[in-house]
């Protein structure tokens, strides 16, 4: 017998005697079931393959991703995504690590980018962005996140986020703070991270990408947007919209401090 | 991916959504032009507001049921989309209104059946663009998603306040009574639309929204209400 089923046994056996001595949260055990399942995070496979295609030569140009600025300097990879989104010189835009991703793929692998970001999540190159961020996000596993907000179109793009957090629409009225700002809160079972500040470490912002087990699948935190859209009853977010990386900039800056532990597991 | 060519947005968009892109374009023009001669600053709170529209605008297209013209906002959404809560007499502008929308159930008749409406409370579906039909019959009124509502359901959200016992502690021991009419007309009126009674509530107009029809409404009424309902359990 496994030493958790033996465990478990001892549990269900004393079941009554425990519960009435020292009862135990519905959230400590899906912080006990999310443990379990950290042993072996298949996120890992995404983060190995995110690995193969940054250092393969691919595209139309046969090239590899080794040049690719992320912000830190061609080719910097280690503490990238604790900074991201921010201001990028090359393309005048402020990028998340997705549309950083698509515009690298694109002027030096020669891929097109438009096709790209029509391409759904999970598919073809797409599902290749998910696992280069997945593999981008792991080299910064363990820093705390530092956005830069020095550049006017940095600070813009905090300011239109936090607008668009706030933003009320659909049929069922809701906005992301309608679930995402206030402490303590839950949908059904699931706890709801604060948003509008540092939610504290690897929560909210700082988890993904994250393997989804009720899925069975990668998400990127573009895709974590998009369902959350999905489920606030909005028609699609494009991806990598000026909408979705300003998001990730609101979040990104509230969550300075906080422990990036992504690619997290999740539910 | 779908992408539906008749009744573009640009086709749909109103003049005033016009001005508002054309005064954003000319704030990022010259915040460009500031940046260029090296005095960038951000640009005013209201500029930025204009800008927020037209991103938020450009950014969704249609997909399934779920139109872009879920984004247009009424006063009850877009007096409600900042950290702030709107000036009095906007909410009781908003509260007016809102009121002003409430369609009374036909007949008097507020309640339906209780096993219905916790049937309705479970269910969270319905109204996102993988949903095949906008039809309130397919919808559920997600109510556990944040209400605690009867005590064997323990899967319960917490972003509303807990629903056990509503109709006992409100004194409803018969419903058809006179003395519990203006408790049934206060809920009819809260999950028809929730903004009668405090603007910018967190709760969708179940009624006013198209999302529960008269009778799924009559059936959560009962589930709050009815005596014999769970949730007034002795």
């Amino acid at each position: 017998m496994k030493p958790k089923t033996k465990a478990l046994m001892v549990a269900l056996c004393a079941g009554p005697l425990i519960a009435a001595a020292q009862p135990k949260s519905t959230s400590d055990g899906i912080a006990e079931y999310r443990k379990m399942l950290e042993d072996g995070n298949p996120a890992d496979l995404f983060e190995a393959k995110g690995e193969d295609l940054w250092k393969r030569a691919r595209g139309p140009k046969k090239a590899t991703l080794e040049k690719c600025d992320l912000g830190l300097g061609p080719g910097v990879v280690k503490g990238a995504w604790v900074q991201l989104p921010r201001y990028f010189a090359d393309t005048g835009k402020v990028q998340d690590v997705e549309s950083r991703l698509v515009s690298c793929m694109a002027a030096l692998q020669g891929f097109n980018a438009e096709e790209i970001s029509n391409t759904p999540f999970g598919r073809g190159e797409m599902a290749n962005v998910t696992a280069l961020a997945t593999w981008v996000a792991a080299e910064s596993r363990g820093q705390r996140f530092n956005l830069p907000q020095k550049h006017p179109e940095e600070q813009r793009f905090y300011e239109l986020g936090k607008r668009a957090f706030f933003f009320r629409g659909g049929p069922m009225d809701f906005s992301c703070a309608s679930c995402h700002s206030v402490d303590g809160k839950r949908v059904r079972l699931q706890e709801l991270p604060n948003l509008t500040k540092n939610p504290g470490d690897g929560i909210g912002f700082a988890a993904w990408p994250a393997y989804r087990v009720s899925q069975g699948a990668m998400w990127s935190m573009q895709f974590r947007l998009n369902d959350c859209y999905r489920q606030q009853r909005f028609p699609y977010p494009g991806f990598a919209s000026d909408l979705t990386v300003a998001l990730g900039v609101y979040m990104g800056v509230n969550a300075k401090g906080a422990e990036s532990i992504a690619p997290a597991i999740k539910r | 991916m779908k992408y539906h060519t008749t009744n573009t947005p640009a086709r749909r968009e109103h003049g005033s959504l016009r001005r508002l892109r054309m005064v954003a374009l000319l704030a990022a023009t010259a915040a460009a032009a500031m940046t260029a001669v090296g005095c960038a600053t951000l640009p005013s709170a209201r500029e930025l507001d204009a800008q927020a529209a037209v991103m938020i605008k450009a950014a969704f297209r249609d997909e399934g049921i779920a139109k872009v013209d879920r984004i247009q906002q009424d006063l009850a959404q877009s007096a409600c989309s900042s950290d702030k809560m709107p000036e009095p007499p906007t909410m009781q502008k908003i509260m007016q209104e809102s009121m002003a929308t409430v369609k009374w159930p036909e007949g008097g008749r507020f309640l339906g059946d209780w096993r219905q409406g916790e049937r309705l409370a479970q269910n969270g579906r319905g109204m996102t663009w993988t949903d095949a039909s906008a039809d309130p019959k397919g919808n559920g009124g997600q109510c556990y998603n944040c209400h605690q509502i009867s005590k064997t359901e323990l899967s319960y959200g917490s972003l509303g306040p807990s629903l056990y016992q509503y109709g006992k502690l409100r004194g409803v021991t018969d419903p058809s009574s006179p003395a519990a009419e203006p408790i049934l007309k206060y809920t009819w009126a809260k999950i028809w639309n929730s903004n009668a009674y405090m603007a910018c509530s967190g709760m969708p107009r179940f009624g006013h929204a198209k999302l529960l029809n008269e009778d799924q409404i009559r059936h959560v009424m009962a589930l709050l209400l009815d005596p014999k309902s769970p949730v007034n359990a002795p």
